[in-house]
């Protein structure tokens, strides 16, 4: 091979240059969000490690429910009450800031749901 | 391997005539077992047949058999808006202000769920010639008519409208792609498109906070107040109206409810009936 020398140094620099964001942030994952939790509430519709990795199935089938079949009973437990389906009148009662609860995960991982394209957040 | 030409036109006349027998034989299997199945798969969707009945029920109520099931329908009572003419404008209000529909000063902007419009308008089938005075100088409230055979669900390709089980043609904007079929099928002119922001034509400061907005993209129209009708209450433009039973909402397959009870009292006309859409929304003239 002609100009091995170079060709490899080159190559070097490359992938070194494409993985920079790789290696230059390794090892930290920058903050970890802090969500604002209802002060009020102690209890949410699942427990809270399955709310934070299935919510956005949940309010799926929610929707799908209330929307398709047209069933709006009053079938959510938490604790002893009971609530409808719904995001703006069921979670953001208790979630009563966007900007501290949803956004702040969102954000993080950078994930824009369009829920709030028609629904309407809490008047903050 | 070595093939005659003999052995080969053997072969193929015995497989034309297998081919042949076997096609006749299928046949006969298949007309002896498909329609049989198709009329038992006709017996078991009850739900279809039942809807179309009632379509036609809708004004010779008194000899059908008792439905099952819900279906929702309203009775506009144009004599009480002609009695108390600000009924309308406050049932108008009532819907926009509980749907937080946007309120655009550009017409070809406007989105509206129920709205007033001329007699003339509404019953296009009808005879205009010398018509009374009252009917030329009143104003007709219209919504959609939550069709028992709607054109607008069998022209939308991604079901975002559909009909319920309660006969309410229901909008899922999660699903709707703004392809506006559902605006040229319906025969009423019933749905408006969102060409800008909703919320750019709303008072965000004072909106029903317990019902969504649109987004643009989205075809949009009165949803019967689905999402208070399961909660058990009256849909908006009837709470409006308070008392006056100017509109009267109710289950046309309950024979003892009030809304049947008024439709077989009057005498009671659709919009377009010619068209078969079978419209659940019935005026008194």
């Amino acid at each position: 091979m002609y100009d091995s020398g170079k060709i490899i140094t080159g190559l070097i620099i490359f992938v070194l240059f494409v993985t920079f964001p790789i290696w230059y942030n390794h090892g930290d994952a920058g903050a970890v969000p802090k969500v604002e939790l209802p002060k009020d509430a102690k209890e949410c519709v699942l427990p809270a490690d399955q709310m934070r990795s299935e919510h956005m199935q949940l309010l799926n089938e929610w929707r799908d429910e209330v929307l398709r079949t047209a069933d709006r009973s009053f079938n959510v437990e938490i604790g002893d009450k009971k609530y409808q389906k719904s995001l703006m009148n069921t979670c953001m009662q208790c979630h009563s800031s966007k900007k501290k609860f949803c956004d702040q995960c969102h954000t993080y991982a950078s994930v824009t749901p369009y829920c709030w394209d028609c629904h309407l957040a809490p008047v903050e | 391997m070595d093939k005659k030409r003999r052995d080969f036109l053997k072969i193929a006349g015995v497989s034309t005539l297998a081919g042949l027998g076997g096609t006749v034989v299928a046949d006969r299997l298949v007309s002896g077992t498909i329609p049989a199945q198709s009329r038992a798969a006709k017996e078991i969707d009850p739900g279809h047949a039942a809807g179309h009945e009632t379509a036609a029920g809708g004004h010779e109520a008194g000899e059908e058999e008792a439905k099952s099931g819900i279906r929702y329908g309203m009775i506009i009572d144009l004599r009480k808006f002609q009695e108390n003419p600000a009924l309308g404008d406050k049932a108008v209000e009532a819907c926009h202000y509980t749907h937080n529909v946007p309120d655009f000063p550009d017409k070809k902007d406007v989105i509206k769920w129920t709205w007033l419009t001329e007699y003339e308008n509404v019953f296009t089938e009808h005879s205009h010639y010398y018509k009374d005075k009252a009917t030329l100088s009143n104003e007709v409230l219209v919504m959609c008519n939550h069709c028992d055979n709607p054109p607008c669900v069998r022209a939308c390709p991604t079901r975002a409208t559909f009909k319920n089980k309660d006969g309410i043609v229901a909008m899922d904007y999660h699903r709707c792609i703004g392809c506006r079929f559902c605006m040229a099928a319906c025969p009423y002119g019933m749905r408006s498109f969102n060409w800008r922001d909703p919320r750019a034509g709303l008072d965000m400061n004072n909106i029903n906070r317990e019902f969504p907005t649109r987004m643009r993209g989205v075809v949009e129209k009165c949803n019967f107040c689905a999402e208070r009708v399961g909660l058990g209450k009256q849909p908006a433009c009837v709470e409006a109206c308070g008392d006056s039973k100017a509109l009267i909402f109710g289950n046309l397959n309950d024979p003892d409810s009030e809304i049947r009870k008024v439709l077989k009292a009057n005498y009671t006309i659709q919009r377009k009936p010619s068209l078969g859409t079978h419209p659940s929304v019935f005026y008194i003239v």
